[in-house]
């Protein structure tokens, strides 16, 4: 996985709620058995609509989404990640995340950077008031900002330490695990032997 | 201080244990199926790692696969794709597989249990969020992502930050005619989509001790529909009776051992937990969502919603969004929405005793004219054990369609599809935007106001047959 340490692009506002993982990618879409690809599921039910944001010139080159609350809810398909990833977001920025969804993201290098519910709604009609205007973002000091004099708009934002280390790191969590292979193997020697087994 | 039941469990399955680390749980037992594995074992080659405990992973076919034609090859050919793949994969890495065809095959959460591989007091994942069905057993269940599921399959274990814990106390006894469906789809309800986030619940009560175990899976099987990281429901001689003599059930002493080990997950009288929330059965009917989450719901006999009488602002437009989508007027009594296709099934209410319920409201009666019924069992068992019984017979003379096993329209990933403007009824568990088809329209139903629909053609409870 790729180091995150900052990152500043075109930000999107998506002013919807409870965009759950169908919505982000339908089921039909989930068919391939690689990792790329998914960009074409993308919002897949919102991209015939030509006032959909993403259809909008000024942001057809967003790497920032900034959306309403509980995004990411739903189905575990990682699939919404790698399809956010492959349409070339790299921040996801929500009031609250779906427990998965939000796990998944820090496996795959999508950071999903959680903010105060009135941070989305100033970055919202700042970037309706500047149509393709930039967002950065800094996982270092956990920060998100925009524009610039009056307009401008900086906070904080939450993520867990231990997926911020990892991120800024850019490591393999299987590696680090794997690192513990001796404790895993010392808990199989104790485990009950009623556990049941498959094989 | 005592310890919750998810807390018991939790601590027992901790390998590593680091400040400012996540724990590093282990697995007990692993479920895949063909949608979110592929790129997990492809990782597994592309770094030359291996299984490391095929003897605690199970596959099966189930999202993709069709419910017609079961002799005939999958007709679209990325679906075939997809599942020769899991094929090919299982066979290379060792991985029992029950692939379409076999007696076992069936929805995963349906499998698990039905085998008796689901037993209290452990831990379950599988790259799919209905996991969270395996709690009713008194087990953290819970849906992983696909590169989670590459790291269970090479360490069988998982790094996870403690979530905290949530009591939902059920007061009082549901009413006759109200099932465990309608008792999560109100709870959903009242505590909103996102109430559950961050927290392991535990069900309890009086009203849950009453349930069977199939209803206590169905009860667990939607915690992820309100957020929650893992639902379950403590151990007792109900789950013991579900359990003795299925295929993985420990046998002779080791039975007793289990027993033993099992009659000790429950929370202590002294417990923490981080919050509480009550729900009245006694007060619980009917309940049909009407909007585009789950969250979204009202009594069967309730009105659809006026946008405008939701306090929050995201709430609001939420529901103007939903019943835009939906083809809703605000104030239409619920009753009076026609409906064109009833599907029962899924891993929330395709097992046997769904079907047996459903059999036996619509003997006798017929399907509306203009409306199709589905019945889909979550598993080959559950389908031959209905066709012993004479269950299909019952369908199939009321004018229902009797298939095969598998998700089929709960997420329409299968040619079981609805098509745009399609209004549906369905025992699943999500009635998110083209969930079931590309511009369907979902209400999400118990079995029993699913048959009332499919025989008067507009959403009813059995109460009117």
């Amino acid at each position: 996985m790729d180091k995150f340490t900052s990152h500043t692009g075109v930000g999107a506002p998506l002013r919807r709620s409870n965009v759950d993982t169908d919505q982000i990618i339908p089921a039909v879409y989930l068919k391939r058995v690689t990792r790329t690809g998914f960009e074409d599921g993308l919002f897949a039910a919102w991209r015939n609509d030509p006032e959909f944001v993403l259809n909008q010139p000024a942001y057809e080159h967003a790497t920032v989404l900034v959306a309403g609350p509980d995004f990411g809810t739903g189905s575990s398909r990682e699939h919404a990640v790698w399809a956010l990833q492959n349409y070339g977001f790299k921040v996801i920025i929500s009031p609250r995340f779906g427990d998965i969804f939000r796990g998944n993201s820090g496996k795959a290098g999508l950071l999903a950077a959680q903010v105060d519910e009135k941070v989305v709604a100033a970055l919202w009609a700042y970037l309706e008031a500047n149509p393709g205007a930039q967002i950065s973002v800094d996982l270092e000091s956990r920060t998100v900002s925009a524009g610039e004099g009056v307009d401008r708009i900086e906070d904080s934002f939450t993520i867990d330490d231990y997926t911020r280390w990892r991120l800024l790191e850019g490591l393999d969590d299987i590696g680090i695990t794997l690192g513990h292979a001796d404790d895993i193997a010392a808990y199989e020697a104790k485990r009950p032997s009623f556990k049941p087994a498959t094989l | 201080m005592g310890k919750t039941l998810a807390e018991k469990i939790w601590d027992d399955h901790v390998v590593r244990s680091a400040p400012g680390e996540p724990d590093l749980l282990f697995i007990d037992l692993h479920l895949l199926h063909e949608v979110t594995s592929p790129q997990a074992f492809d990782g597994l080659r592309l770094s030359g790692r291996t299984v490391r405990r095929p003897d605690l992973t199970l596959a099966t076919e189930d999202h993709n696969i069709p419910t017609t034609d079961l002799d005939k090859p999958i007709a679209d050919p990325v679906s075939r794709l997809q599942v020769e793949t899991l094929r090919g994969n299982c066979a290379e890495f060792g991985v029992r597989l029950h692939p379409m065809g076999d007696i076992e095959q069936g929805i995963v959460h349906v499998v698990g249990p039905q085998l008796g591989l689901t037993q209290p007091g452990m831990t379950i994942v599988c790259g799919d969020s209905h996991t969270s069905t395996h709690g009713a057993f008194g087990s953290i269940a819970f849906g992983i992502g696909t590169s989670e599921v590459e790291h269970v399959l090479a360490t069988q274990s998982l790094s996870q930050a403690k979530p905290k814990m949530m009591a939902v106390d059920v007061v009082g006894e549901l009413p006759p005619g109200s099932t465990a469906k309608d008792l999560i789809l109100a709870l959903i309800t009242q505590e909103t989509t996102g109430g559950g986030q961050g927290y392991i619940v535990e069900y309890r009560g009086e009203a849950i001790r009453a349930l069977t175990m199939e209803e206590r899976m169905t009860i667990c099987n939607m915690s992820i529909e309100w957020g929650a990281k893992a639902g379950l429901i403590a151990p007792d001689q109900t789950t013991f009776d579900y359990l003795e003599g299925r295929p993985h059930a420990p046998q002779g002493a080791e039975w007793d051992a289990a027993v033993a080990y099992w009659k000790g997950l429950v929370t202590d009288e002294d417990a923490h937990f981080d919050k509480v929330v009550t729900i009245d059965a006694s007060q619980v009917t009917p309940w049909v969502t009407w909007g585009t989450n789950p969250g979204q719901g009202v009594a069967l006999s309730g009105l659809v919603p006026n946008p405008d009488d939701f306090d929050d602002a995201d709430e609001r437009e939420a529901a103007a969004n939903a019943l835009r989508y939906m083809g809703l007027e605000a104030g239409t009594p619920m009753r009076d929405i026609t409906v064109d296709t009833v599907f029962v099934g899924s891993c929330t209410n395709g097992r046997i005793s769904d079907l047996r319920r459903a059999a036996d409201l619509i003997k006798g009666k017929k399907v509306a004219d203009g409306t199709r019924m589905l019945v889909v069992p979550g598993s080959v068992r559950v389908r031959l054990q209905a066709e012993e019984e004479g269950l299909d017979v019952v369908f199939k003379e009321a004018g229902a369609e009797w298939r095969g096993a598998g998700c089929s329209m709960c997420l329409g990933m299968n040619p079981d599809q609805l098509t745009p403007g399609e209004r549906s009824a369905s025992t699943s568990n999500r009635n998110f935007e083209g969930r079931q088809g590309k511009g369907g329209r979902t209400h999400l139903v118990s079995p029993d106001v699913a048959v009332a629909t499919a025989v008067t053609g507009h959403l009813a409870s059995p109460a009117e047959l």
